[in-house]
């Protein structure tokens, strides 16, 4: 599965591989000619990674190959135990959750989950949470704030889904308690877009003392393709909805909706998941030491005064 | 001379001074029953034949509740800025320009506080009639601001939502209104201050995902639709019809999600009730 600007550089990547393969067989000498390829692979690398349109970043963060939560969550613990069920109605395999350890700490993982295949996306019902996912998130919270650990969730969905049962569940109210209690926390809280972070889906794990997106991760509202049916009464208008949303890390970042941008490795973090797994895992320890230092009470202060003062307007 | 013999021709009077005839003198409801607007204005703008609860926004919210009419308005100045220069069918600065002008509202929340039956109370309420009563920034800081000025005056707060959800031309800024009314709410909750949460017809989105269904009572007003996807995007969803009377008041109250809906007509009276409860 390649994305169209994906395409040039998986062509060179091809004819380096053939090239080594010859030299090999051959003993031919093309080190030059390998170096030289090797230099051009990594110009058009840049050249392409660092040009993104924002609809090429909400491709990147939708792409086939992209590390999920539970990828991330097994790569940097060293044990993980995952906990299911919401203890009212089911347990929501979009939503997945447990205790975890990084460096001899104990987290509370909770994040959305897509699935890898057809059988999988299904099952996970495209990383779009019904209610008990977000009253099974609010159980592993209170869990966490009981015995003092800290919460990472890691944000990835399409949106909170829409179906009949999810409004018979009450969807929006689930949401709406999730923000409320969450600014309430007395542990640290980090939240981290991995992937996509559509409207209040997303919003409803992502209260936190720092809110992160990788860098090519998109959060807003609506999604680009959503947002172009309902305002230019068309599908076609999504590149378009994308530039209008400013959905991108660096935007959000621009405009103080979130904290910080985690730097992806070169050409999307499906290139390199264990590098990606690394520079996601300092970031946690990083901020956690940070966050460590803050009394519970003060920590819930900043974190309301932080959310309250976002908005333009004027008086 | 005839007495009705026209002596000058034609129209004399200019288009400028003509009056504009009343906006509907009649009003139809959906049932098909015709009420005349000053009786409609007389039964809380509800038809007496068939109980239809007209769509009325915040001015006649206010006066329905408010003693005599009298009331303190809050904020009322605030208007929308244009954090993201937003531009889809035309600007998002002069989509705002033309409906206030249309409306002759500043944005679709306006927030208050005044007495009912003699008690203190703050109200929001949203106005359907800008941009579909969405959540921007505005409505956001004005929400926050009327909960801090019932958590430093220890004042019950009332929130009327009628909202088709966010804002989408202020895409992430809007999307963090959910959050920071939410915020407020667990402010006023932890102090121990009434909340209560008015659903109206329409309510939906990201207002139902935050203020909407935080009441410590949430209420509704009968037959209005309430939901957090819209009734279309859950068809397209799923490829099925829905069934009848879905996101319905009845059907919410039925699920678990309201403590009562009440009639308009009776909303002042059963307001003062409870927070005489309260107070008791």
């Amino acid at each position: 599965m390649l994305l169209e600007f994906e395409k040039p550089i998986a062509d060179l990547e091809l004819k380096l591989q053939e090239m080594k393969e010859l030299a090999k067989g051959k003993k031919i000498d093309l080190a030059t000619d390998i170096q030289s390829l090797e230099e051009k692979i990594q110009t058009l690398k840049k050249e392409t990674f660092q040009n993104l349109t924002r609809w090429q970043r909400v491709q990147l963060s939708r792409h086939a190959e992209r590390p999920y939560a539970l990828d991330y969550i097994y790569e940097i613990t060293n044990d993980f135990v995952e906990l299911h069920g919401d203890r009212t109605v089911k347990d929501d395999k979009a939503m997945i959750g447990g205790l975890g350890d990084i460096e001899g700490r104990t987290i509370m993982f909770i994040g959305q989950q897509k699935g890898r295949n057809t059988k999988q996306r299904q099952e996970r019902n495209f990383g779009m949470a019904n209610p008990e996912g977000y009253r099974k998130a609010l159980r592993l919270m209170k869990m966490a704030e009981k015995f003092g650990k800290p919460i990472v969730t890691l944000i990835d969905t399409p949106g909170a889904f829409p179906g009949i049962e999810a409004e018979e569940r009450g969807q929006g109210e689930a949401i709406a308690r999730n923000l409320k209690e969450m600014f309430m926390l007395k542990v640290p809280v980090i939240c981290i877009i991995i992937g996509e972070g559509a409207s209040g889906g997303a919003l409803g794990i992502a209260i936190g003392d720092k809110v992160y997106m990788l860098e090519n991760t998109w959060y807003s509202v609506i999604s680009p393709e959503s947002c172009s049916s309902i305002l230019w009464r068309s599908w076609d208008y999504k590149e378009q909805a994308a530039e209008a949303l400013k959905l991108t890390a660096i935007d959000m970042k621009n405009n103080g909706l979130v904290d910080g941008i985690i730097e992806e490795p070169l050409g999307g973090a499906h290139k390199d998941m264990k590098a990606m797994a690394k520079i996601l895992k300092q970031t946690i320890l990083d901020s956690l030491k940070e966050l460590d230092r803050i009394k519970p009470e003060k920590r819930i202060e900043q974190r309301i005064d932080k959310f309250c003062s976002m908005g333009v307007f004027e008086v | 001379m005839a007495w009705f013999k026209r002596t000058d021709k034609g129209i004399k009077t200019s288009t400028e001074e003509k009056k504009d005839a009343p906006d509907g003198l009649w009003f139809k409801t959906p049932k098909g029953n015709i009420i005349h607007t000053r009786e409609l204005k007389n039964n809380s703008y509800v038809c007496p034949d068939d109980d239809y609860h007209v769509k009325i926004g915040s001015k006649e919210y206010f006066e329905i509740l408010f003693d005599g009419n009298k009331f303190e308005e809050l904020d009322a100045k605030m208007k929308s800025g244009d954090p993201l220069k937003f531009v889809d069918s035309k600007p998002y600065s002069s989509r705002i320009e033309q409906t206030i002008t249309k409306t002759e509202l500043n944005d679709a929340v306006r927030t208050a506080v005044g007495k009912i039956n003699g008690l203190d109370l703050v109200v929001a309420c949203m106005d359907f009639n800008f941009i579909g009563g969405s959540m921007g920034s505005v409505v956001g800081e004005k929400i926050a601001r009327a909960i801090d000025h019932s958590l430093k005056n220890k004042i019950p707060f009332l929130m009327i939502s009628k909202s088709g959800g966010a804002r989408m031309m202020e895409a992430g800024f809007s999307l963090m209104q959910m959050a920071k009314t939410s915020a407020k709410l667990a402010l006023l909750d932890k102090a121990g201050i009434p909340y209560i949460s008015l659903l109206t017809d329409p309510t939906t989105g990201g207002v139902t995902a935050s203020y909407a269904m935080l009441g410590d009572f949430n209420i509704a007003e009968p037959g209005a639709l309430i939901g957090f996807a819209g009734p279309r995007v859950i068809r397209e969803t799923i490829g099925k019809d829905l069934p009848k009377g879905f996101q319905s008041s009845e059907f919410v109250l039925e699920h678990g999600f309201l403590d009562f809906i009440i009639d308009r007509r009776q909303l002042k009276n059963r307001l003062t009730t409870l927070l005489k409860l309260l107070n008791n």
